[in-house]
């Protein structure tokens, strides 16, 4: 087997060395009854080549050839061939988590780029190394705002992505946590008066996405004020991450929980991304997740450290701030890459390209008669459209012109049947958003 | 050396800046193709929401800046691919680079979880070969693929069983953990709601099961067992274990890091066990990546089948496969999508190349461990004397004596070209050497490394500050963690805005 270091005659070397006659006698303490006498039932050995001709096949048995217009929390963007070329390198690929730091200052380094680029990003003043998606992160910052305010009651807007909302609900379930959904108003962001309704002494933290799930930039300066009144913790969750090119960051929130995957990550069809845990220096003590701090060697030089560790489930056990052990770090340094390669003009430009392509596209889908955007809210490269038709009907249609039409919201919001998010990023160009413009009218003016 | 000058040495000693530091306004290492479609005002369009001036202190370097920069840093790190990685309960094994090319083929790394399922045919025919895989390997009937990682593996099993016993009328109050258990365990039980119970190890090594027996009450939910235990050494009265829980009605929860010393040889669910995780990153193949990402399967007995996270996967008519999201019982959720699929295809991918032939792994690894095992013993002291699988824990009981301690000798085993075995672990041996070499060790490999730790031996012997001081060959020395934690710098920022504070 080409993977395994070993002759024949070595193992029988090695064998010998250990004093036993067979490789059987070495599995002695597992009593005999339970040894299996027959080899496992497993497709292969196959050659590389095979293992590659196995995955090709499967390929094909996907979305190849058709243009798509989803999102929804996993979105498109031009990557450059870099970031795959550097976290390829076997340096960062095959290295353990940087416990010892003498021997994994590359990695170190990085997540302390990582972490400062996160900072930056999002108007915070610390972020940790990872968390494994945007969902799990949202789930550990509004466990992190139980943790500062002692309190259990938990306000969640609707327009989170249904996913995040149902991630929370699993974790709080046994966590003492009482979640309460706030719905949307017109604008397609929270409903603020609802919000104020229900915020009282007892509130742990609001939670907002922004954009939201429907595209719509959520008001977070302005719900920070009557958050913070009542004692109780903003937690702003971002799952297109590329917004931050042209948004203003949430730095009125107390915790960000993010997710990194629009930053040169594959969508990979659903992961692995990277999730991000953002907050104030102030509660640095109870964030969840590694983190990499400078300090010097014994030469005085500068170096990298993991540091806080006393947070952590290998230190603190059952009082750890999560049992978060294993995170992304290799999906953090494709994001660090990316984002450098970027860079401050590069991001932003990226942004704008995603904004212009968006409202272009809506301007061509609301000259369809019956078509009209369905929020008034300000919106990045996302927008909900409400269809004369059912969305399950237009979308089998679009199919038949190779088009993956836009996600149908029916599903998670039984009140939008007749409601699609529209995504619309930088890699979809002019000609495709018209050819969906195109085909969505002549299916919507074909008879029922 | 002149300070001033910063490039005085080859790179992998030299001090690489961060790369906020070699940024200049105006260069760029990325360009887009040209808008081609009427540009927005994007004042108008955001209102107070515009950020205008771009991210501030926002990295402005070119291609071949960030090429050079992230390559210096990588010169830094060790890796398996530079050598042994000795790590105790770690298994860092070779990783297979077909399986990263098969990650990224288009068709594969370009699929959006919520595409149409008649457009992820193949997608999903990669999740159902890798279930019914994993559930060969592991004896069991049912798997769900969602967590992102074993401690969110752990977490979903403790819940299966949560759920199970809700069902039954009681969920129970505790959690038993041996004393010999990862970290994870003990903080994954309190966010599934139970209280953590240690039970001690007897004087060999193994769970007391006499202890045990009175310990299970019929408030307790489950047992989390790690076999082979974090000693190496498997637990060989488990069936004894499982039924003591089943008797009262609480099950028996198996972590499945050391599966690397069972694959092949024999299966978790014929020893009673009722739920475990796999970690596809140790046993598996997929790469630790600095850490992370990895993937938590769970894999589970018919009983707990009901509870498993939504979405499940189920084979319709005429082989269609489809993913479900409605089930009454189910847990919920525990990560958005269907979980870290890149991850899973390559474990997949390692599978499909060994086949049945996977045993040979499991029995390669379990040699190297025992090989090196013979020949340290009576170099290093060894605290439990049951046969080793794929790992054995020395302790530094005979270094001490000179001052030397396990991190000591960790340190200095960089200096012989290593990267250190695990020192912080199992708790229950004071001063642990925990060595895994897992199968991807020559022969040769294994030499060298006995070789550098007889020879470190002598020299706690001889010139222990030789081995107090180490690492001496690395570009920085050992850092200073108490200042680290004490004043925490945890990102970089501008000079002029430190000045600017100071005014």
């Amino acid at each position: 087997m080409r993977y395994l270091p070993k002759s024949l005659a070595e193992r029988n070397e090695m064998l010998a060395a250990v004093g036993v006659k067979s490789i059987d006698e070495l599995f002695s303490s597992i009593p005999e009854k339970y040894r299996l006498k027959q080899p496992l039932k497993l497709p292969g050995p196959m050659s590389e080549s095979e293992v590659i001709q196995y995955f090709k096949e499967r390929a094909g048995e996907n979305a190849g050839g058709y243009t798509s217009f989803l999102g929804a929390g996993v979105y498109n963007h031009l990557r450059s061939v870099v970031t795959d070329a550097i976290i390829q390198r076997g340096e960062f690929l095959t290295s353990y988590t940087p416990y010892q730091a003498e021997i994994a200052q590359g990695t170190l380094q990085a997540i302390f780029e990582f972490q400062t680029l996160m900072c930056q990003l999002t108007g915070q003043e610390v972020a940790n190394a990872s968390m494994y998606d945007g969902s799990t992160a949202t789930t550990e910052a509004v466990l992190m705002a139980e943790r500062l305010t002692g309190r259990r009651r938990v306000l969640v807007a609707r327009s989170v992505h249904p996913e995040y909302r149902e991630v929370l609900n699993t974790y709080a379930k046994n966590s003492g946590l009482h979640i309460e959904e706030i719905g949307y108003a017109a604008e397609g962001s929270i409903d603020k008066k609802f919000l104020h309704a229900s915020l009282k002494d007892d509130v742990a933290a609001v939670v907002v996405q922004s954009p939201n799930f429907f595209g719509v930039i959520e008001p977070v300066a302005d719900l920070a004020a009557p958050t913070h009144a009542s004692g109780a913790k903003l937690v702003v969750a971002i799952a297109e991450a590329i917004s931050l090119g042209l948004l203003r960051p949430p730095a009125e929130a107390d915790i960000v929980a993010m997710e990194a995957q629009s930053f040169g990550l594959p969508p990979s069809y659903g992961g692995p991304f990277a999730g991000v845990v953002a907050s104030r220096d102030e509660y640095v003590r109870q964030m969840p997740g590694r983190l990499a701090g400078e300090t010097t060697d014994s030469n005085g030089h500068r170096g990298f450290v993991l540091t806080l560790a006393t947070r952590e489930q290998h230190i603190r056990r059952e009082r750890a701030t999560s049992n978060i052990c294993t995170n992304q770090a290799l999906c953090a340094l494709a994001a660090t890459v990316h984002l450098t390669l970027l860079g401050k003009e590069g991001l932003r430009e990226m942004a704008q390209q995603n904004l212009a392509k968006a409202q272009y596209a809506l301007s061509q889908l609301e000259k369809i008669p019956g078509v009209q955007r369905k929020f008034s809210g300000a919106f990045f490269n996302e927008f909900a459209v409400e269809l004369p038709r059912s969305v399950k009907m237009v979308n089998a249609a679009l199919l038949r012109d190779k088009i993956v039409g836009p996600l149908a919201l029916g599903t998670s919001y039984p009140e939008l049947t007749k409601h699609a998010l529209v995504c619309v990023t930088e890699t979809t160009n002019k000609a495709e958003i018209d050819r969906f413009a195109a085909a969505l009218r002549n299916t919507l003016e074909q008879p029922l | 050396m002149n300070e001033r000058i910063k490039k005085a040495s080859r790179h992998t000693n030299q001090s690489e800046g961060l790369i906020f530091e070699k940024s200049s306004p105006g260069k760029r290492a990325f360009e887009l193709p040209p808008l081609d479609v009427p540009d927005v005002d994007a004042a108008k369009a955001l209102g107070t929401y515009h950020r205008k001036d771009g991210v501030d202190g926002f990295p402005e370097v070119s291609e071949i800046e960030v090429i050079r920069h992230f390559t210096r840093l990588s010169t830094w790190n060790y890796a398996i691919d530079l050598g042994m990685y000795p790590l105790g309960s770690c298994t860092m094994k070779y990783n297979p680079r077909v399986n990263e090319f098969v990650a990224r083929l288009e068709g594969i790394a370009t699929e959006h979880p919520y595409q149409p399922q008649a457009l992820s045919q193949g997608c999903l025919k990669i999740l159902r070969l890798l279930e019914k895989c994993l559930l060969e390997i592991t004896g069991m009937d049912a798997i769900t693929l969602q967590p992102a990682a074993g401690a969110q593996g752990e977490l979903t099993g403790l819940l299966l069983i949560r759920a199970h016993l809700e069902k039954q009328g009681n969920p129970r109050k505790k959690v038993l953990i041996p004393d010999s258990a990862h970290g994870t365990n003990p903080a994954t039980a309190v966010i599934a709601g139970y209280e953590v119970e240690n039970i001690k190890s007897e004087s060999r090594g193994q769970v007391d099961v006499e202890k045990l027996r009175e310990q299970v009450t019929e408030d307790v939910a489950a047992l989390m067992i790690t076999n082979p235990s974090t000693l190496g050494i498997f637990e060989q009265r488990i069936p004894e274990i499982a039924e003591i829980l089943h008797t009262k009605g609480a099950l028996l929860y198996m972590d499945g890091a050391n599966m690397n010393a069972l694959t092949g040889i024999t299966r978790p669910g014929d020893l009673g066990v009722d739920v475990m995780h796999l970690n596809l990153h140790k046993t598996f193949s997929t790469p630790h990546g600095g850490g992370g990402p990895g993937a938590g399967p769970v894999a589970m007995k018919k009983i707990l089948e009901p509870y498993r996270p939504v979405p499940i996967l189920v084979e319709k008519d005429g082989g269609r496969l489809a993913l479900e999201t409605v089930r009454p019982n189910s847990i919920g959720r525990v990560k958005a999508f269907v979980g870290n699929f890149g991850v899973l295809l390559r474990a997949l991918a390692y599978i499909l190349a060994y086949g049945p032939g996977v045993r040979q792994a499991t029995e390669d690894a379990v040699l190297n461990a025992n090989y090196i095992r013979k020949r340290l013993e009576g170099v290093y002291d060894l605290p439990f004397s049951l046969p080793s699988m794929h790992e054995v824990v020395f302790s530094d009981a005979v270094q001490k004596k000179n001052g030397v301690n396990t991190m000591d000798i960790a340190k200095r085993l960089i200096d012989y070209g290593f990267h250190p075995y695990t020192t912080a672990f199992p708790l229950i041996v004071p001063g642990a050497l925990m060595i895994e070499p897992t199968e991807s060790e020559s022969r040769e490999e294994c030499d060298l490394f006995i070789d550098a730790m007889r020879s470190i031996a002598e020299e706690a012997a001889k010139t222990p500050d030789v081995v107090k001081t180490a690492p001496h060959t690395t570009r920085i020395g050992r850092l200073n963690e108490t200042v680290a934690a004490r004043k925490p710098v945890l990102r970089w920022k501008p000079a002029t805005s430190k000045s600017e504070a100071a005014d």
